[in-house]
């Protein structure tokens, strides 16, 4: 019976898996497109693309989705640099307290969002730090670090120790060793996570309504839009710019790391 | 030609730092994590302190002020019927999630580990990623529009005759309700539908490392489809299955947009702690709250590491 | 002759593990040195101590008679052919062997020339412009040899260089090898756990044991002289005789060693001892049989073209008290 055909039944169940992990999202990308702005009516009773226009012509778009591009930004980078350190600390040597640090790296993602949001707006109060553009950075980049720490970890992994001591064998020193074996080869791998980090950032909507104090992120402000719908299809077009904004780095992601399985397993 | 010297002569900082960090591996491990710890330790595990601090405050009834002296009031206040509701709603909905997850996951997980190879792979690969790290609001929403009243779920019964299917679904009293959109079933739905990949990844995980031999002695032994599921594959899951579950049931019960935007505005501990920090400004009540999925993970995590599930992540 | 490598009271130890353990060494420069050990006797310790990628804990290492207890590997013009190689998987055969060029500070046209050189020397001109992955494990040790060879090493240090080949390629390379240091005169320390590739190689060898040499000398002293059981066990396929068997063969009532190629096999009357045949084994070139003296298992080489006796018969021994070697102590 183990022959390496699978039945068709668990052939058709794990397409149709893969079928409903995909199709609820080019809805949309349908909706964007319907003439009737205050339901959610299926057919469309008519297609248009004046949404496109009016939502470039929404003011209160752009200044969340500026915010949204900056707040990922900076959090991606510090998250790249922090990430980055603390994996080479980790792929260096075995010491005294290094699966504890593995665990609390792990913590801000292993935890409900609410909580770290939570935790965060009760440190906030208690230190009396004012709400800005910084409280939600603060946040972002601290579930991000995970992200570039797992791919720079799996990508420490996989380059054989002995790279780095031929380097240096070879009468090179830290900086050189550094730039020219370490950096080329973990290159890719922190590309991959900084994009992930990037996408993860850039739709976080949790812990961003903790943090956020009276700004709006792009998030916010879609999950305003849900909450009391004003135009419809403009939120479908929102929606429609927040996922290529996460679907493009995801995918630079995985053509950077597809030789290996480095983003496997990487939860958000 | 005279032979090059035995020691080289050192050039300039970069060497004398080297050799600085050679002569002391600590001081090197030490620069590398002193910014990221610091990070950690000071804005989260910081904030995980305020966080517990703040629970074991009270709020003034009459004025509505925090006051900052250390009580168990708080902590008093979740047993009150209704916040236990609050409670054991969200461990159901967690734990009936999960199983959902492990349902739907275990075919995908299954042909990706076992059947698929080359570009197969690959598309399964991505088929899973993709969903996983793809805007989670929108799809959130793309479920809105799916369960609205007037989507396409209604439009697809109508156009199989399948109404009173449906109409019957969402009698069932407690989980049904006006549209799926505004029930339990819904709510259900959207959440199955967002973490499903967190069941699938360690799943295929722990099903890869099952030697296809393993199977092929349990069927030269005679044994039936199912029996070769139940007493070989299945056991072998379910380290994956575990892992798989610490992320679907974590997240289950710390979400707090999906049923504000699916279900029948019933609240669940996530929503309680943003409605009590925000609108109702009970700061202790919400931290408390929150400390709630915190011991949960805890002891999950505990039992999960015990069974070996780690090992599948 | 000048010391190229001296080891004072040198030790090791890892956690309660001791893995080099007060070892004193001198290997002289222009020497083909072997380590040779069992896996974890601290030969491979002793190479990444001189390499630097071990500190002593105890005692001082002296490199050309400078001390480098203060001296990080980049500065030590020591290198190294790891046993894996470790190439540098994300560039070319050329730029790996002209990286210790570039990080010195060689223009790039030179350090080519100089890289084509030296794959010119390890036969394999032509392929500087694949990528490590893109050659066969005998061709990336010969890169990683080329690596090491362009820094003009005053030491040459091979971890196992040549585990990973088989058979035929590691014969041929263990030829190649001699040859170039030869040439070249650089000293070479390589470190094996192959008893005969050590032999058939090294100048002089230094057999390892739990982190302390057990003998050090030329390979037919420590072939042919073994200090210890331990030495004459790991080193060739020597007789180990207990000291009631030494007696037995005419000797001192202490441990001995006897090569089976010195027994000469005949007729049982008016030789000292005899032994029972209790195996036979065709090797081509003569057979070799195992006999029962004494109650212990002693092994002899009966030449192609002489009779072989049958097995259970009794036969008689004989030998030139000479190679009847005496060890020390037990160990």
């Amino acid at each position: 019976m183990h022959s390496d055909r699978a039945s068709l039944s668990l052939r058709a169940s794990a397409i149709a898996g893969l079928l409903f992990l995909h199709l609820p999202i080019l809805l949309i990308f349908l909706y964007a497109f319907t003439t009737e702005e205050k339901s959610y009516e299926f057919p469309p009773p008519g297609l248009t693309l004046q949404w496109f226009g009016v939502a470039w012509s929404r003011e209160d778009i752009w200044p969340p989705l500026w915010l949204s591009l900056w707040v990922a930004s900076i959090s991606t980078i510090l998250a790249m640099i922090l990430g980055t350190l603390v994996s080479a600390a980790m792929a260096q040597t075995k010491f005294f307290g290094r699966e504890q640090i593995s665990l609390l790296i792990l913590l801000p993602i292993a935890l409900p969002g609410v909580i770290t949001g939570m935790a965060l707006r009760s440190a906030f109060s208690i230190m009396d730090i004012p709400f800005s553009t910084w409280t939600i950075i603060l946040g972002h980049a601290t579930f991000c670090i995970v992200i570039v720490y797992n791919n720079a970890v799996a990508r420490f992994r996989r380059l054989s120790g002995g790279v780095m001591e031929a380097s240096a064998d070879l009468g090179a020193n830290g900086f050189q060793t550094f730039r020219y074996v370490l950096l080329p080869n973990l290159g890719t791998a922190l590309l991959a996570g900084g994009m992930l980090a990037f996408a993860l950032s850039f739709d976080e909507v949790i812990v961003t309504t903790f943090t956020a104090g009276q700004q709006s992120t792009l998030p916010i402000w879609m999950l305003q839009e849900l909450v009391r719908p004003r135009q419809r299809p403009v939120t479908n077009v929102v929606a429609i710019v927040v996922f290529i904004a996460t679907f493009v780095p995801i995918l630079i992601a995985y053509y950077l790391t597809r030789n290996g399985s480095d983003i496997a397993g990487s939860g958000k | 030609m005279s032979p090059a010297p035995a020691i080289l002569p050192e050039r300039g900082l970069a060497d004398r730092l080297t050799a600085l960090f050679w002569r002391h591996p600590r001081l090197l491990l030490a620069v590398l994590l002193t910014p990221p710890l610091l990070w950690l330790g000071v804005v989260y595990l910081g904030s995980l302190a305020a966080l517990l601090l703040q629970s074991f405050y009270s709020i003034d009834e009459f004025s509505g002020v925090v006051k900052e002296e250390f009580t168990l009031k708080t902590y008093g206040e979740l047993f009150r019927a209704q916040n236990m509701d609050i409670i054991i709603r969200t461990l159901l909905m967690s734990a009936v999630v999960t199983v959902g997850c492990a349902i739907l996951a275990f075919p995908i997980a299954y042909y990706a580990a076992r059947f698929a190879r080359g570009k197969w792979k690959a598309i399964f690969y991505l088929g899973v990623m993709l969903p996983l790290w793809s805007s989670y609001l929108v799809k959130v929403y793309a479920w809105k529009l799916i369960l609205a009243k007037e989507g396409i779920v209604t439009w697809a019964a109508d156009g199989m005759g399948l109404v009173p299917v449906l109409d019957a679904v969402l009698s069932i009293p407690g989980i049904g309700g006006n549209s799926l959109s505004t029930s339990y079933i819904g709510t259900f739905l959207v959440f199955v539908y967002i973490w499903l990949p967190y069941m699938i990844l360690p799943m295929q995980a722990a099903l890869e490392r099952v030697p296809t031999s393993m199977l092929e002695a349990s069927a030269d032994l005679g044994a039936s489809r199912s029996q070769t599921f139940r007493t070989v594959i299945f056991p072998l899951a379910m380290p994956g299955i575990i892992a798989g579950s610490i992320f679907t049931f974590s997240l289950t019960m710390g979400d707090y947009i999906i049923p504000q935007i699916v279900g029948n505005s019933s609240r669940f501990i996530g929503l309680a702690v943003y409605q009590l920090q925000g609108t109702a400004g009970n700061t202790p009540l919400a931290a408390a709250f929150a400390v709630v999925p915190i011991v949960v993970m805890l002891v999950y995590l505990w039992v999960a590491k015990r069974k070996g599930a780690f090992d599948a992540l | 002759m000048t010391a190229a490598v001296e080891f004072r009271a040198v030790t090791r130890h890892f956690g309660n593990v001791r893995a080099v353990d007060g070892v004193d060494l001198t290997i002289e420069e222009g020497s083909f040195f072997a380590m040779l050990g069992p896996s974890g006797s601290g030969k491979t310790t002793c190479l990444r101590l001189i390499s630097g990628f071990e500190k002593p804990n105890d005692g001082s290492i002296r490199i050309f008679g400078q001390d480098v207890g203060d001296v990080p590997p980049n500065r030590r013009n020591v290198n190294t052919v790891f046993q894996d190689y470790a190439l540098f998987p994300h560039i070319n055969v050329r730029d790996n062997v002209g990286y210790g060029l570039m990080v010195k500070g060689v223009d790039r046209r030179t350090r080519n020339d100089r890289a084509e050189e030296m794959l010119a020397l390890v036969k394999l001109s032509g392929y500087g412009d694949r990528k490590p992955a893109q050659l066969s494990g005998g061709q990336r040790q010969r890169v990683a040899l080329a690596r090491a060879l362009v820094n003009e090493p005053r030491v040459l240090l091979l971890d196992e260089p040549l585990g990973a080949l088989d058979l035929k390629l590691r014969e041929a390379m263990q030829d190649e090898l001699k040859a170039l240091q030869a040439r070249l005169g650089i000293t070479f320390i390589f470190v094996t756990h192959d008893q005969g590739e050590a032999l058939s190689m090294a100048d002089r060898l230094a057999v390892f044991n739990e982190g302390r040499i057990a003998q050090i000398g030329t390979p037919n002293d420590v072939y042919a002289r073994p200090r210890t059981r331990f030495v004459a066990d790991f080193v060739g396929s020597s007789n180990v005789l207990p000291p009631d068997v030494t007696r037995a063969f005419g000797g001192p009532a202490a441990w001995a060693s006897l090569r089976p190629e010195s027994l000469h096999v005949g007729v049982a009357e008016g030789a000292t001892p005899t032994g029972t045949v209790t195996g036979l084994r065709y090797l081509g070139a003569g057979s070799r049989l195992t006999l029962d003296v004494a109650g212990a298992e002693v092994a002899a080489l009966v030449p192609a073209g002489q009779p072989v006796p049958a097995t259970g018969s009794t036969v008689g021994l004989r030998f030139d008290p000479a190679s009847l070697h005496v060890m020390e102590g037990e160990g």
